[in-house]
């Protein structure tokens, strides 16, 4: 089972590889639109990416919820990463 | 006794396509001119699409005008005259008369004769579905030479004030004569249909909204955005891998690639997905035609055509997608 860590290092990778966004950046606070400038298009692309990386299941009615980055890695902390 | 065989028929062993026409609609219409029904702006609009401009037709111009102007020009492509055609089929969601069809108006304008007319309804993989019908017809000797247009007026439904779709669509038509070949020139299809992803793409409210004279806004189509984009990128391209498989071609040998021009940035994530090599050219008329459904991939060949940018005896792998939702996919070669 991935800790926090692991989840937040591999989500900067897909974040990185999707928007060009510096690994760096991809912190815990960030939020996805806002701050790392993440349209609704590429956040379709984070979760599907992310969905096959750590092999858990992110519904299109749940996206919408997870506004930062933190949000995203206790999504697929839960859903069994 | 055992009853009498029937004489059987069969037809040409292969089909290919003859000629390619395609027709846009003289108003250019641009993002700003969207905007000033939707908040939203030009900049937005081509990230999210790639879209600068679309066509509109005239209000007096029906999708038969549009497909008969496509059709003279694929017939004129492929040499041959409209009355040699056995079968006129036309793929569009936009003739908006529930009967008679669209293709036997055509046919007639066209001087066809008395082809076997009819429409089918796959939405933006209409083309696509199309042409498999088509290239079935003629080897089975149902037909030998087969019109096909892929035509859509969708400025008609859809709703200017709509921030999820308003931007998208646009109105054209592409025409494809087929027929008999020697050799494999349509590769085998690879179709389908997910009828729980129906309300992904759909009209708003059905024509009953008028029953008994009740006066209701005009239906338009609505869109869920993300759902369509998560289907088309990562379910299709697992299609057109399929397709290229069935046709026995690696991606390599792919010399053109011409996806429905649903979204570019669709178009984009497909090729990452499929691993494209840069050698294939891509169709982009979707920058200047805007989502055209059914008409889209004859379009973005013709326009590949005319502009060289591909050219006669080019592999093409086609992928079509859309409301239904419905798929379908083949290799083709350009004509």
């Amino acid at each position: 089972m991935a800790d926090q860590q692991e989840i937040l290092s591999g989500l900067a990778e897909i974040v990185n590889e999707v928007a060009g966004v510096p690994v760096d950046s991809v912190q815990l606070d960030k939020a996805f639109t806002d701050d790392l400038d993440i349209d609704s298009l590429s956040m379709v692309e984070v979760v599907v990416a992310a969905e096959e990386k750590f092999g858990v299941k992110i519904p299109d009615d749940d996206v919408k919820d997870l506004r930062t980055v933190g949000d995203a890695v206790t999504y697929i902390a839960q859903a069994g990463a | 006794m055992t009853g009498m065989a029937l004489a059987p028929r069969t037809g040409a062993k292969y089909a290919r396509i003859l000629g390619v026409g395609a027709y846009r609609p003289s108003r250019v219409v641009t993002n700003d001119e969207i905007c000033e029904h939707i908040d939203s702006s030009d900049e937005w609009i081509r990230e999210r699409t790639g879209i600068i401009t679309r066509h509109f037709a005239a209000d007096d111009e029906s999708v038969v005008d549009m497909a008969a102007a496509a059709a003279e020009k694929a017939l004129a492509g492929a040499g041959i005259s409209a009355d040699q055609l056995d079968a006129v089929i036309v793929g569009t969601v936009t003739h908006l008369l529930q009967t008679p069809s669209a293709a036997a108006e055509l046919a007639f304008k066209l001087g066809a004769g008395a082809p076997a007319a009819f429409d089918i309804s796959a939405a933006c993989a209409g083309f696509s579905y199309g042409l498999a019908i088509a290239q079935d017809l003629i080897r089975g000797g149902s037909a030998t030479r087969v019109l096909l247009v892929g035509v859509e007026k969708l400025s008609d439904i859809t709703d200017p004030t709509d921030r999820g779709t308003a931007f998208i669509f646009g109105d054209g038509a592409g025409a494809v004569v087929i027929g008999p070949s020697d050799v494999p020139a349509i590769g085998p299809v690879v179709w389908g249909s997910d009828g729980a992803q129906t309300e992904a793409i759909i009209q708003d409210v059905p024509w009953q909204v008028f029953q008994g004279g009740a006066t209701h806004k005009f239906p338009s189509l609505r869109m869920n955005g993300q759902q369509v984009f998560r289907w088309a990128v990562y379910e299709m391209a697992k299609v057109a891998k399929e397709a290229l498989d069935s046709a026995g071609i690696a991606a390599d040998d792919l010399d053109v690639f011409i996806p429905h021009q649903a979204n570019m940035r669709i178009t984009d994530a497909m090729i990452k997905k499929l691993g494209l090599p840069e050698s294939v050219v891509v169709a982009r008329d979707i920058a200047e035609t805007g989502n055209t459904s059914a008409a889209s991939i004859p379009l973005a060949m013709g326009r590949m055509l005319e502009e060289g940018q591909i050219k006669s005896g080019d592999l093409a792998l086609l992928i079509g997608f859309g409301a239904g939702l419905v798929y379908s996919a083949q290799v083709v070669v350009v004509p």
